[in-house]
């Protein structure tokens, strides 16, 4: 397969996935949730990955998270220009994600672990995918 | 176990070879591995190699071998341990008697290589590339602030990694970098992946490399050029084809388990260990690696590679080599991992370590995919 490396990737869902997708178009952050053991999961398959019981819900996330660990990309890939940030951020309802911290400057300096975050949804032609930003909560704390 | 490595070699040079094709490069490291064991095509019943490019069916019909075992796993650089264990194991189950394991790639010239490609439908592709990973560099640094925010490791012992491991390399004519390094030289050298600069990256190059792998019983019976190297343990495990869903970022649990396997088939001990190569892409990996193998308590790899233990003269040699960081690195380094252990085993590396019985391979694939362990060792090693 060959890549096009002028705009970003877009996603190519597959049934398991669809409602995460078609959630991040609606500005919704879907993942699933446990009905036996009641832990939260992401990536999205038809099955909970820490008990096996094929009981589960899809529920909208707070959106809110944390920055678990990052790095700055220094090299420009199919529509992102470096330096820009790859990230792991914490789910309030546990699970972890891949993303892009936006909206702040891609530093060391301002992206500092643990910082809270809240989700932000971009679009990309037919697609959108989720991505977090500072949490404006914070600024609010800062600015009291 | 009772498997050995009874041929070990790689392919004449290492670096850049545009002139060389991928499977010329299978072809020649197969070459000289049994130039180094003393056989012929004739006596390998049993073939392993990545399934793209150069798969295994293919390298053995061009060598015109006729295998009643194959083997084709790909997880990355790691899977030439995988292959020793599966051949072990193969082995003793009488699947076959002695194995040929290949490796060739044209990773810096991609010389009849096909572009590297995920399957689009995959989690990874779904999940991770939208974010702008394209491939290692941008992944494996991931987890690495992660650990250094909890153990507090220094970028100065970091760099320590390249520094020391650029010691070993000065001594050994077939490493791709040998000039010495500083603390200095690696913080100044251009960053490529915060918080990874160049010098804290791996190699690109082009190379291969083939082990041949019998029975310690059938090995007697062989006119051997080389004391056989024995498989005393191994071990297998893995984290995540999804960086963001490694359980821990501050320590492999492939590390940890494979490690643990291994050293418990082998029934050894950390203080049974003469020498180590942990598989590194990127510096951060060897000091996971002590860590999640026991060498050394959680947060103590930096200092203790900083104090110079890994260090020529030091009390633990690692990456005797240089490692992928100063030796080679062709995409897929676990062979290499295994040819410099298989060396120091024989007492003939270029950067020998004095009294090596028991040498300890860690293996990686991906960005923190899949581990495995082998613990190797010498025919004194094999009946303690």
């Amino acid at each position: 397969m060959s890549y096009d490396y002028t705009t970003k990737w877009v996603p190519k869902p597959t049934p398991e996935t669809q409602e995460f997708w078609d959630g991040a178009a609606r500005g919704e952050l879907r993942i699933q949730r446990c009905d036996d053991c009641d832990r939260a999961y992401f990536y999205p398959r038809p099955l909970c990955p820490h008990c096996g019981s094929e009981n589960t819900d899809w529920f909208t996330a707070s959106g809110r998270a944390t920055l678990y660990s990052y790095s700055i990309s220094m090299r420009s890939v199919y529509g992102y220009e470096a330096p820009y940030s790859i990230a792991i951020v914490t789910l309030e309802e546990g699970p972890r994600m891949l993303t892009n911290i936006v909206d702040i400057e891609q530093t060391p300096e301002h992206l500092i672990l643990d910082m809270p975050l809240e989700v932000r949804f971009e679009n990309r032609g037919d697609h959108t995918v989720p991505v977090f930003a500072p949490a404006a909560a914070q600024f609010e704390e800062a600015a009291a | 176990m009772s498997a050995v490595i009874i041929g070990a070699a790689e392919t004449d040079r290492l670096g850049k070879l545009p002139e060389y094709s991928n499977m010329m490069l299978h072809l020649e490291a197969a070459r000289n591995a049994l130039a180094d064991a003393g056989l012929t095509k004739d006596d390998i019943d049993g073939i392993a190699a990545v399934a793209v490019p150069g798969g295994p069916l293919e390298v053995a019909d061009a060598l015109g071998i006729n295998p009643s075992w194959v083997d084709s796993t790909s997880i990355g650089g790691t899977s030439f341990l995988y292959m020793v264990r599966h051949a072990a194991a193969a082995i003793a189950a009488g699947h076959c008697t002695t194995v040929l394991i290949t490796h060739g790639e044209s990773g810096r010239s991609f010389t009849g290589q096909p572009e590297w490609s995920y399957d689009p439908y995959s989690a990874l592709a779904q999940f991770e590339l939208p974010y702008g990973v394209i491939d290692n560099v941008q992944s494996f640094p991931i987890p690495l602030l992660r650990y250094m925010k909890e153990t507090g490791l220094t970028p100065e012992q970091l760099a320590t990694v390249p520094v020391v491991q650029r010691q070993w390399a000065s001594m050994n004519p077939r490493a791709y970098m040998k000039d010495p390094i500083t603390v200095d030289d690696v913080l100044s050298s251009r960053m490529i992946n915060y918080p990874l600069h160049l010098f804290e990256c791996c190699l690109v190059t082009d190379g291969g490399g083939a082990l041949i792998l019998t029975s310690a019983e059938r090995a007697k019976d062989l006119d051997l050029k080389h004391t056989p190297v024995h498989v005393l343990g191994t071990g297998a495990g893995v984290d995540s084809p999804l960086i963001s869903q490694m359980p821990d970022a501050t320590s492999s649990r492939g590390f940890r388990q494979s490690s643990a396997q291994a050293f418990r088939a082998a029934g050894i001990t950390h203080s049974d260990v003469d020498h180590v190569m942990i598989y590194d892409a990127f510096a951060h990996l060897p000091i996971y690696g002590l860590e999640d193998m026991g060498f050394v308590g959680r947060g103590e790899a930096g200092s203790f590679i900083a104090d110079g233990n890994t260090a020529p003269g030091g009390s633990l040699p690692v990456n005797t080599n240089g490692g992928g960081l100063s030796y080679t690195h062709t995409g897929m380094y676990g062979m290499f991992a295994i040819q410099e252990s298989v060396r120091q085993l024989r007492g003939e590396a270029a950067a020998q370590v004095d009294g090596v019985d028991v040498s300890v391979v860690l293996g990686n694939g991906g960005s923190f995919m899949s581990a495995a362990t082998l613990v190797l060792g010498t025919p004194d090693a094999a009946e303690a």
